[in-house]
């Protein structure tokens, strides 16, 4: 309804602007046409000869403006047609011009005063015209934004004015995709809005809280839990009732049976678990440990941000910047096929340590790997052999690469989260581009980056957008909006993405990850521990996906300071997949 | 109470919006006694929104203050209609209602976002229109005001420098000085002296069309554009530069030099923009504020939030948070009253801004005398620019350039002007409708 009366209004004002303007310019065209009417120019001759040649002068540029501004000469013609009034000021003048000839050289003389105003009249309309249009441009710019549905752009974390919604709903729920109510709001008895996290910890990074700020779903959503899609008719009658109406509910991607199984199986052990189908970039479970009571968040909040505390309230998922280990050896990998085309015939003995100028690389617990290649290395994640890649690569062109690949860049995610770190400069030595090959160095990674190029080798080499809410209900369960995303940009050619499959699919095979093999889904995936002190502790890394028909489902796991990928993440991956399939 | 503030609410919309659309059929029929007729509905449309404005906030703190404003607004604005009426004879109804309509608009605003920013305003609102009532007289006196041509370039000249010897910043421009405790930017006055020193030398001018004189009149409209440059007043700089273009155009008639003109300004345009960082951040600003928007781009993003959420109908007055945006009561108050009053009331807003231009042009095109038509057109096209700066800016529609929105904003010397400028126009609308008929008797 808004909208109609907008655009009556604008119609309103360019209806009367054509008629204001059409009315001055007949005004003004009647003067012009005096002024060429036979009649009149007889009774010129008595003009004295200079203001004879002034006027000659006018109508001749007169003339050459009309000649070049063709249009506005066809406006002109039409309003003075439809002005009936034109005429009737015409007869006046003549007949004030066929009066006594004394006044006659007094009047000429006023009449060229006038005139000489009247010929700029043409300049003054097509200025106007200019003007309101450009003017007009800017109402419907500003009727258009106000138009088009801007809640995406209000529901900004950054848009302070939210927290007036309050005021007037009660605050909506938040649903996983299996209906479970993962939080909502209760209304106590002496009529306090609570807000209730049926699940406790289990959401606690994913939903996050609301009360001393707001994080995760509650505050990246926050403007649809607090906009209420109710029919227009009820909430009328409730605003002037002076009720609240109830918020929508926002429907998350988040699957309470696999989240579930994620959190009990990453058990004690700080860390992260990201589970994502990787051809729409829903995020199915999203588990981070230390966790905390959301729904307890305000009487606990002075030890959940205590100085030297354990970051209880960082979403390792999204924010933990990690090592890498060897999940990096992918990028690597990646990066040697792209420079080396004959990479099918690359060859390395391994002998469980060796020496690369001057630097001593040693594989996990020194173990001999014998003869491998390309696919083996990966699937043994020896160290000398990526060692050996990392020392044929053109640092400049693996820069170039790891940026491609969203290292030191934006990713396509709206909730908060850390950039991935790249950092190896040209011309740097060998100790830091071998480190760097296989996964140490000063590179680091969070769970969800690493999420995201397993999803890319799962989809077959797509950028996806990681999100968690599937869609908007009313409080009476009816579609408001559902969220769409686009699979983004192709980053890994499809050569590159069977290749990084056949290698993957060997590290459940006959690598790391063996304990994945002979399930009923095929795995394909990479391990990894990532020493982060001199003393040897490492995080347990594994990324990867299960394929069963045509359902995939992509995983990111880091425990922290467990040990190896193979120990500690890949039996919380066979978990996920179990209960997946 | 919230249904009485909702339904307020609505009150004010439709009766602006019935305002507004009698600012487009007063003219309708070309009868007299009906657009007088129309006049006094406006002027009781505009007691319906003060009313009902100021009960809203009264209501919303219960602060004696906004009822002792709400007697002195109303006062003034009677004492104000009646006196215009009786020191400009004949003059434009339409003009006088909408100056006193913005006004009004502003004081309301103001008393929301700060009451001290609306005395103020109020005080120097009151003056302005009491030494303005003299301007016919002045007119009319003095007839030397169109020959004064050059001298009005050294005037201004004068005063745009006069910043660098007792000068200030202020929001990263350096326009201002301050003068006995009143700030002041004399770039504001400099635009109407502009205005009658272009409309008098082209008027004067026997060869408008000769290079030499083309190229004088150019090169010292160059040296105001170049020192607001140099200031950082990138709009009042803009303002300035397209004034002239349009007045050298609507004096000479030569399409030549307006197109000319526009593709010499684009020119250097793209010179500010490679040789200012400041000029690339307002650029930059504008294509994307999100990329930055806990810094550069935090006001125009506050500012879209504003008027996202206030919608059509707006959040209510008094019930919206327009402090968040930073400098609302000036550059930004557009925002600040999307949010609160709502879309369709800055719509009307826009409206009766039109209107006054159309006015404005009218007028123009009604004087006989080629320097008044001048002036008149000048200051239309100052005025229409300075708002479609203004609005465009803070509704991310062109880069923001930091204008005021006229008599709405805070700010003395915008005001004063802007007055000044209203009743220039009225004035020698008065003194031409004089003539007329003192010719045809």
């Amino acid at each position: 309804m808004g909208k109609n009366d907008k655009d009556v209004n604008v119609d309103n004002i360019e209806r009367e602007i054509l008629k204001n303007l059409g009315r001055q310019v007949g005004e003004m065209e009647s003067g012009n046409v005096a002024d060429y009417d036979p009649d009149h120019t007889k009774q010129n001759v008595s003009y004295d000869e200079a203001a004879y040649e002034g006027s000659y002068e006018g109508k001749e540029s007169r003339r050459k403006d009309s000649r070049k501004d063709g249009g506005s000469g066809e406006n002109r013609r039409k309003n003075s047609k439809k002005d009936t009034g034109s005429g009737d000021s015409r007869k006046k003048e003549n007949r004030k011009d066929a009066g006594s000839g004394d006044d006659h050289k007094k009047d000429a003389q006023k009449k060229n005063t006038r005139k000489d105003g009247m010929s700029r009249n043409r300049e003054i309309v097509i200025i106007s015209y200019i003007s309101i249009a450009l003017f007009v441009g800017m109402i419907i710019y500003l009727v258009n934004f106000l138009a088009s549905d801007n809640t995406d752009m209000l529901s900004n974390p950054y848009n302070k004015l939210q927290s007036l919604l309050e005021e007037y709903t009660i605050r909506g729920n938040i649903l996983s995709s299996d209906g479970q109510v993962l939080a909502t709001t209760e209304v106590n008895s002496k009529g306090k809005e609570v807000r209730k996290y049926p699940y406790g910890r289990m959401f606690a990074h994913a939903v996050g809280y609301s009360g001393n700020g707001k994080t995760g779903i509650e505050s990246q959503y926050n403007i649809y839990l607090l906009k209420s899609g109710i029919n227009p008719i009820d909430k009328a009658v409730k605003e002037l009732r002076g009720e609240k109406c109830t918020g929508d509910s926002v429907v998350t991607t988040l699957d309470s049976g696999i989240q579930k199984i994620a959190y009990d199986a990453l058990g004690s052990h700080r860390g992260a678990v990201l589970v994502m189908d990787p051809d729409d970039g829903s995020v199915i479970a999203m588990v981070s440990k230390p966790d905390f009571e959301p729904g307890k968040i305000a009487s606990d909040w002075k030890n959940l941000v205590k100085l030297g505390g354990d970051s209880v309230l960082l979403n390792r998922a999204t924010q933990g910047l990690y090592p890498p280990g060897s999940t990096f050896k992918l990028i690597t990998m990646i990066e040697y096929m792209r420079e080396h085309p004959d990479y099918a015939s690359f060859e390395y003995n391994c002998k469980g340590t060796t020496e690369i100028d001057k630097v001593t690389v040693n594989c996990h617990n020194k173990k001999s790997h014998g003869k491998l290649n390309i696919y083996t290395a990966l699937a043994q994640s020896c160290n000398g052999a990526f060692a050996t890649m990392g020392m044929k690569l053109d640092i400049g062109s693996f820069n170039k690469t790891c940026k491609s690949l969203l290292f030191n860049k934006k990713l396509p995610y709206e909730g908060v989260y850390n950039q991935s770190v790249f950092n190896l400069p040209e011309g740097s030595n060998a100790g830091l581009v071998t480190q760097t090959s296989f996964g140490q160095g000063k590179t680091m990674i969070t769970p969800l980056h690493n999420g995201l190029i397993a999803c890319m080798v799962a989809n077959g080499g797509c950028l996806v957008t990681p999100h968690l809410a599937a869609s908007v209900q009313s409080a009476g369960g009816t579609t408001l909006k559902e969220f769409s995303y686009s699979k983004g940009k192709r980053l890994l050619s499809k050569k590159e993405v069977s290749e990084l499959r056949k290698a993957m699919k060997e590290v459940i095979s006959s690598g790391t990850a063996g304990s994945l093999a002979g399930r009923p889904y095929k795995v394909y995936g990479k391990t990894g521990s990532a020493e982060y002190d001199s003393s040897g502790e490492s995080h347990a890394w594994f990324i990867g996906y299960a394929k069963k028909g045509d359902k995939k489902v992509a995983v990111s796991i880091v425990v922290e300071g467990a040990g190896t990928g193979s120990e500690y993440a890949v039996p919380i991956a066979r978990k996920i997949f179990d209960a997946y399939y | 109470m919230n249904t009485i503030a909702i339904l307020c609410g609505y009150i004010i919309v439709i009766t602006f919006a019935l305002y507004t659309l009698f600012c487009f059929t007063a003219f309708r029929g070309h009868n007299r006694e009906r657009s007088n007729r129309v006049f006094a509905r406006q002027r009781v449309c505009i007691f319906i929104i003060q009313l009902i404005c100021h009960f809203l906030l009264y209501v919303k703190d219960y602060d004696a203050r906004i009822l002792v404003l709400y007697f002195i607004e109303l006062a003034l604005v009677f004492s104000a209609i009646y006196l215009y009426k009786l020191f400009y004879k004949g003059l434009s109804g339409l003009v006088l209602n909408n100056m006193m309509l913005l006004l009004t608009i502003s004081f309301i605003m103001l008393e929301r976002i700060n009451i001290d920013y609306a005395i103020r305003q109020l005080i120097i609102a009151a003056a302005s229109l009491g030494v303005c009532l003299l301007i016919p007289v002045i007119i009319r006196k003095c007839s030397f005001l169109d020959r004064l041509g050059w001298q009005y370039a050294i005037i201004g000249i004068i005063l745009l420098a006069l910043v660098y010897v007792v000068g200030v910043e202020k929001y990263g421009a350096r326009n201002w000085i301050v003068i006995a405790g009143f700030g002041f930017q004399p770039s504001e006055l400099v635009k109407i002296v502009y205005v009658f020193f272009l409309a008098s030398v082209f008027s004067l001018s026997k060869n408008i069309r000769s290079l030499k004189f083309i190229t004088v009149v150019s090169a010292v409209a160059a040296v105001h554009v170049l020192i607001l440059v140099v200031q950082k007043d990138l709009g009042s700089a803009l303002i300035f530069f397209l004034t002239y273009i349009i007045l050298l155009y609507a004096a000479s008639g030569q399409l030549r030099y307006f197109i000319l003109g526009i593709t010499g300004g684009a020119g250097a345009a793209v010179i500010a923009y490679r040789l200012f960082a400041h000029v690339r951040v307002r650029v930059s600003v504008w294509r994307n504020p999100w990329e930055d928007i806990d810094n550069k781009g935090y006001q125009i993003t506050q500012s879209l939030f504003a008027i996202g959420m206030g919608g059509w109908f707006g959040m209510g007055l008094g019930r919206g948070k327009p402090g968040i945006i930073p400098v609302v009561e000036s550059d930004f108050i557009f925002s600040a009253m999307a949010e609160e009053l709502g879309g369709v009331f800055v719509i009307c807003l826009l409206l009766v801004y039109i209107s006054c231009f159309i006015m404005f042009v009218n007028i123009a095109m009604k004087m006989n005398k080629s320097f008044y038509k001048l002036t008149a057109l000048g200051l239309a096209v100052l005025f229409i620019l300075q708002i479609f700066l203004a609005v465009g800016g803070v509704i991310k529609f062109i880069p923001s350039t930091g204008v005021t929105l006229p008599l709405i904003s805070y700010g003395g010397s915008s005001v004063l002007c802007t007055i000044l400028l209203f009743s220039i126009i009225q004035g020698m609308y008065v003194l031409n409708g004089s003539e007329d008929r003192h010719g045809e008797e």
